[in-house]
């Protein structure tokens, strides 16, 4: 059984098509990657994801249960949970308290969310931001937060939106090796990536979308030598590569 | 932190023992000090912490008011009884409310929009309803005695009031700590993200309406057995909403002291140039000075003036995490 299935899953705004007839599935552990250019639909896929959109055909099955008409906490208890490509901390809170608010997901006390939360901020290393308001942190650190957030509430599935764009190469590196970590614990990670390093080091498989459909699926190294990928998204220096 | 607490405990003491030595006309600012303390702390509830702006709060006053008398009048209820009927009456009104906006996603001007309709349509069915004394309104013959909430001095009337602000106080201190009101303060932040972090938004929006209103409304017993009189455009209006929102504004919104120090800026100012303005022939002029505070306020004190005595008291309170 696999973890998260979409069936010809479409969502239309007015005419256009952002996403049309996307079928996938995701098994327990894997990480997979979603490239495609901008407007493809990427974002909008994980809006219907994650309940943020009511998809307009198709289904999506996540453990074995057919999702309808779920708010987003709610797939956020089941265990859906995703960052946001433009990243939303709580500015006027603490690091540690925006973190803590995401740990009482999975509990009420506050005592045992701060816990929590502090093991959570020292994994991707905020530690030594966890007094410092949201509002002082700079992109990066931003990001990380996003990134502490979204582990805090205990998912099963983490949906990535960008987490390395804007990031310098050194700074990209680490966040690999973080998300592989992450994915040893058992998390199951569906990325949304441009920058290409961090697709081709992550994913297990990838798949592209372009105009809302998708155009190709299978392992990184063969995707992008796939013709229609590379005029698409990728561009002429990937065709010799 | 500590030294915050001791400070607040001086305070406190000295509150209690000021009616030994004060007048009877400054101890009737003390009270409206402390009334417009708890109002614009139930308020902030609502609007400072969970980000919801209700500009109809008058409306809670007059149902826990009217309800208190009501009950008085025809169940021989006391008002110490009646009120929290009252508070339950304006509880499920603002749970309506709540259910119109929220369950629709009405934001920002639309909300608030909807408080003000609800509370001017709250205040006409009152003004034209007999039970409620119609145009005339309702004057209330006291009949003194602690059960029945009606005393003959100001004395009593100080440490019920001060009871209130103090009740407020350890209300807000309470949520402020709790699951409750972090879920709050996430979604006033960045709705989007709370909600995808688990937390569901018409839920605690509701929970924060009905703490919120029903808070307000026991103002409203406190209104009718202290002043005797209940009239719908007076307590019932849009200027009264407004006159609840400007404490808590000028003292600084989602934070547990800002409503009670914006009330002991502005009230004193209030009720000493409304008795003045009014001797000299200028009432509503006290409105014109509010004005132009209240812009002051926002120029110079964005966050409230709270955010500035941190600042200034700082060294003062040294060891206390900065929140």
């Amino acid at each position: 059984m696999p973890l998260l299935e979409l069936k010809k899953v479409s969502k239309n705004f007015g005419g256009l098509k952002a996403v049309s007839q996307v079928s996938f599935s995701l098994e327990k552990g894997e990480i997979l990657g979603i490239i495609g250019p901008n407007g493809a639909g990427k974002t909008t896929l994980f809006n219907t994801l994650t309940g943020f959109y009511k998809p307009d055909e198709g289904e999506i099955w996540f453990e074995g249960e057919k999702l309808i008409d779920l708010k987003p906490h709610q797939i956020c208890k089941k265990g859906m949970v995703r960052t946001f490509q433009i990243v939303k901390p709580f500015l006027e809170l603490t690091t540690l308290d925006n973190v803590m608010i995401a740990a009482l997901n999975r509990t009420k006390h506050i005592h045992e969310a701060t816990e929590k939360a502090l093991r959570t901020i020292e994994m991707v290393g905020l530690k030594d931001k966890a007094q410092t308001l949201a509002t002082g942190l700079t992109l990066p650190h931003r990001k990380r937060l996003e990134l502490a957030r979204a582990l805090a509430t205990e998912p099963k599935l983490l949906l990535l939106d960008e987490v390395m764009a804007g990031l310098t190469p050194t700074e990209v590196d680490e966040l690999i090796r973080l998300l592989k970590e992450i994915n040893r614990q058992g998390i199951t990670i569906l990325l949304i990536e441009h920058v290409m390093r961090g697709v081709m080091a992550l994913s297990q498989r990838v798949i592209v979308l372009n105009y809302g459909e998708k155009i190709a699926e299978g392992v990184p190294e063969e995707v992008v030598k796939n013709r229609q990928v590379i005029d698409a998204y990728l561009g002429e220096e990937f065709r010799n590569a | 932190m500590r030294k915050l607490y001791l400070f607040l405990l001086l305070a406190f003491l000295i509150l209690l023992v000021l009616p030994k030595v004060m007048s009877s006309y400054a101890l009737g600012i003390f009270i409206m000090i402390f009334f417009y303390a708890y109002l614009g702390q139930s308020w902030n509830i609502l609007t400072g912490y969970t980000g919801v702006i209700s500009l109809g709060h008058s409306l809670y006053v007059g149902i826990g008011a009217y309800m208190t008398y009501l009950l008085t009048l025809t169940l021989g209820l006391p008002p110490w009884i009646g009120m929290w009927i009252g508070g339950i009456c304006a509880g499920a009104v603002g749970l309506v409310i709540g259910f119109f906006g929220f369950r629709f996603g009405l934001k920002g001007v639309y909300f608030v929009l909807l408080t003000i309709s609800f509370a001017e349509i709250g205040r006409l069915i009152v003004l034209h309803l007999k039970v409620f004394g119609s145009f005339q309104g309702l004057f209330i013959t006291p009949h003194f005695s602690a059960v029945n909430f009606q005393f003959k001095d100001n004395v009593p009337y100080y440490y019920i009031a001060l009871g209130y602000v103090v009740f407020s106080l350890i209300v807000v201190r309470l949520l402020e700590r709790s699951k409750i009101g972090r879920y709050m303060v996430a979604l006033r932040e960045e709705e989007e993200a709370a909600e995808s972090l688990g937390v569901d938004v018409f839920k605690y929006k509701m929970i924060a309406i009905f703490i919120s209103a029903f808070m307000t409304s026991l103002a409203g017993a406190f209104y009718t057995n202290y002043l005797y009189y209940l009239h719908p455009s007076t307590m019932m209006s849009m200027a009264f909403s407004i006159e609840i929102i400007l404490r808590p504004i000028i003292g600084g919104m989602g934070t547990v002291l800002g409503p009670v120090i914006g009330s002991f800026l502005i009230t004193p100012l209030a009720e000493i140039s409304r008795t003045y303005f009014a001797k000299a022939g200028y009432e509503g002029l006290h409105l014109v000075i509010y004005g132009f505070l209240l812009v002051a306020v926002v120029l110079f004190f964005p966050r409230g003036v709270i955010s500035y005595m941190k600042k200034a008291l700082s060294p003062l309170l040294s060891g206390e995490k900065s929140h």
